[in-house]
């Protein structure tokens, strides 16, 4: 197993924390801790947690502070080998053949293969990031095929050999825990869950997102997405609706607005489901005084 | 060749391991490794960089974070357990005495949605034997052909299907020397939906939460993808124990997760419960919604109606099973059933296990 103490100037989770932080993310410790070990022991990081709080983001943020690009694969129910790795080109295979007559043709060249985000990711091992989305979404055959492609970092083309990344790449596997995933797959991973950030962490992040946000009002939204996430909702709100209900709440206020009822003709962004409006809100205008306060 | 010598230092983090498997955790040894190797890798400055490490390299589920922390403290910290951790379903059997005990059992014992204040009574209670293991043993024979199913995004290989098999279509040209005698074709494939069952608990359904069970390790044994609840007093999660091939076990590690047998009726709170964890509403998204219950209930039927609203719109249809509708002319009578019969596809027979089989095998070609 290699062990790497530094990978592209990060020796630990307080410079990457930084890192991260000069990238317009702010990780909790745990994150910054996981993501290390990740890069340290060339293992792919897995990020669990609720929908909204920044694991797409995390992947993003580590593949801008190491330079590589980020290759996304998003999953989805029914997602294959062809979506997921590799597809000949058969149209261009198939015209290949009829051009050639009777010359000799290799139809299994790489010109013919098209390359899906896995195989990317492996060719270009050193300057890529992969990221492969809400693999809760896939169905257990993907997953059972990943654990193979995660514990070798190769792939096997039967009509043309063998990829192998030249070193471990970077990989990083999220889920919104809609089911449990296998052991098998959590074991071959550094394992974060990111939970809700606490209040002061989340002002910052707003302040750090929305350029237009005053910290006083940042401190407002963070208490009152705070008390919301409190009520049994259908759908609590992430970070993102933190952010971006600060921003809708301040663009109202410019135009006039007072601020409680700026806070609360921009509830939509921030509660996008008609039942949890409903269930809230008798008490809404209490939650919004007691965050105003 | 010998193999290296630990480092002294790493002694106790590799004991650390057999103590979470103890407790029911599952650690691998490649897990141990890392977890060392993290160790060294941050310094370890403080005993909170090792228990970082621990936390990402082991991996408890989030469930059992207070499970794993407290087992790390008395680890490494020396601190005594609180409370005994709860093992896994594999050591939660209990044994039950002429029928039924009364247990006291921490909250995070089993997956409840609902919030209760400090520890409840509750009892355990064994599932009778009861007859009509030839309805059941039908019911799986047919399940695998007659569940409803849904498109997947699979293909398959069809002489009428309409996409093209350009991969086949190339294989046999290659042998052919690029001549194209025919064009192969796909059709989608299709999968069986997912399944989700609750089942009402509560004291009004006394003598139907044994067949209910058994019915419910059935249809777990035979569907793909099945998510079984009981709904009661509170919200409990037993598809891990359906899982299980045998049926005695199944049945009884269920019997030991279920804490609220028997108990009032708080059918609407216990399934808005169900629909706030976003979690659970998820396995009801676009699923086969199977309830069984006789939706007697007491009070306000207000919570039951709206929770029924939003599981209609999740799910792909709902099948609600009542004992009470045996009856061919059977018409809801209570005001919650009455509000609630416009959003099922159909309320239908639950009051023998031949009949649920029947209508839950029959439910995919209803007109």
């Amino acid at each position: 197993m290699p062990v790497r103490r530094s990978v592209a100037g990060i020796d630990g989770p307080d410079t990457l924390a930084v890192a991260l932080r000069d990238a317009q993310y702010l990780a909790g410790e745990g994150l910054a801790t996981a993501a290390y070990l990740a890069l340290a022991l060339g293992k792919p990081l897995l990020l669990e947690g609720a929908p909204g709080v920044g694991k797409t983001e995390a992947a993003k943020a580590i593949s801008a502070i190491l330079g590589r690009q980020l290759v996304r694969l998003q999953c989805f129910e029914g997602i294959d080998a062809a979506a997921a790795l590799y597809e000949w080109n058969y149209p261009r295979q198939m015209l290949a053949i009829r051009q050639a007559g009777d010359a000799y043709v290799n139809i299994y060249a790489d010109d013919f293969l098209v390359a899906r985000p896995m195989l990317e990711a492996l060719r270009h091992a050193s300057d890529t990031v992969l990221l492969i989305d809400e693999i809760d979404r896939a169905d257990h055959e993907f997953e059972a095929f990943l654990l193979e492609f995660l514990s070798d970092f190769s792939i096997s083309i039967p009509e043309s050999g063998t990829v192998r990344a030249q070193e471990p790449p970077v990989v990083v596997l999220t889920s919104n825990r809609t089911r449990e995933l296998h052991e098998a797959l959590r074991r071959r991973c550094v394992y974060h869950f990111i939970g809700y950030p606490d209040g002061a962490r989340e002002a910052d992040i707003v302040m750090m997102r929305a350029s237009t946000v005053a910290r006083d009002t940042a401190d407002k939204v963070v208490r009152a997405v705070t008390a919301l996430r409190a009520e049994p909702l259908a759908k609590a709100p992430g970070v993102a609706e933190t952010v971006e209900w600060a921003e809708a709440a301040t663009l109202l206020h410019g135009m006039g607005e007072p601020w409680p009822a700026a806070f609360k003709r921009a509830i939509g962004v921030a509660l996008k489901d008609q039942d949890d409006l409903t269930f809230v809100a008798p008490r809404l205008d209490a939650i919004l005084d007691d965050a105003a306060a | 060749m010998p193999l290296p010598e630990l480092p002294r230092g790493a002694a106790p983090l590799v004991s650390f391991a057999p103590l979470l498997r103890a407790n029911g955790f599952p650690v691998a040894p490649d897990q141990t490794e890392n977890f060392v190797a993290a160790v060294g890798l941050l310094g370890p400055r403080s005993m909170a960089d090792i228990h970082a490490a621990a936390r990402a390299t082991l991996a408890p589920t989030p469930e059992r974070f207070d499970d794993f922390d407290a087992l790390f403290d008395a680890h490494f910290r020396g601190r005594t357990l609180a409370a005994p951790a709860p093992g896994d379903d594999e050591t939660q059997m209990v044994e039950p005495e002429d029928g039924a005990q009364t247990l006291i059992e921490p909250e995070e014992a089993n997956e409840s949605g609902a919030e209760a204040t400090g520890v409840e009574a509750l009892t355990v209670r064994e599932f009778q034997r009861m007859d009509d293991p030839a309805a059941l043993l039908r019911f799986r024979r047919a399940a695998p052909a007659h569940l409803p199913t849904r498109r997947s995004r699979r293909h398959r290989p069809h002489h009428t299907g309409a996409r093209p098999d350009l991969r086949r279509a190339l294989r046999a040209a290659v042998r052919r020397d690029g001549e194209i005698l025919d064009l192969p074709r796909l059709a989608p494939r299709h999968a069986h939906r997912r399944i989700l069952l609750l089942i009402d608990v509560s004291g009004s359904m006394k003598s139907e939460t044994d067949r209910a069970m058994r019915f419910a390790h059935a249809l777990t044994q035979a569907a793909q993808r099945v998510e079984v609840f009981t709904l009661g007093t509170r919200l409990t999660r037993i598809t891990q124990p359906m899982r299980r091939r045998s049926r005695t076990a199944a049945l009884a590690a269920a019997a030991g997760v279920v804490a609220d047998w028997d108990g009032g009726t708080r059918l609407g709170e216990a399934l808005a419960a169900f629909l706030s964890v976003p979690r659970y509403a998820g396995f009801a998204r676009s699923a086969f919604v199977i309830v069984l219950s006789d939706g007697l209930e007491r009070g306000d039927p207000s919570a039951l109606i709206g929770a029924t609203d939003r599981l209609s719109r999740l799910a792909w249809r709902i099948l609600w099973l009542s004992p009470l509708a045996a009856d061919p002319n059977y018409a809801p009578q209570t005001e919650a059933m009455t509000a609630i019969a416009p959003m099922l596809r159909r309320i239908g027979d639950g009051s023998s296990t031949a009949a649920v089989a029947q209508e839950v095998l029959g439910f995919a070609s209803l007109p």
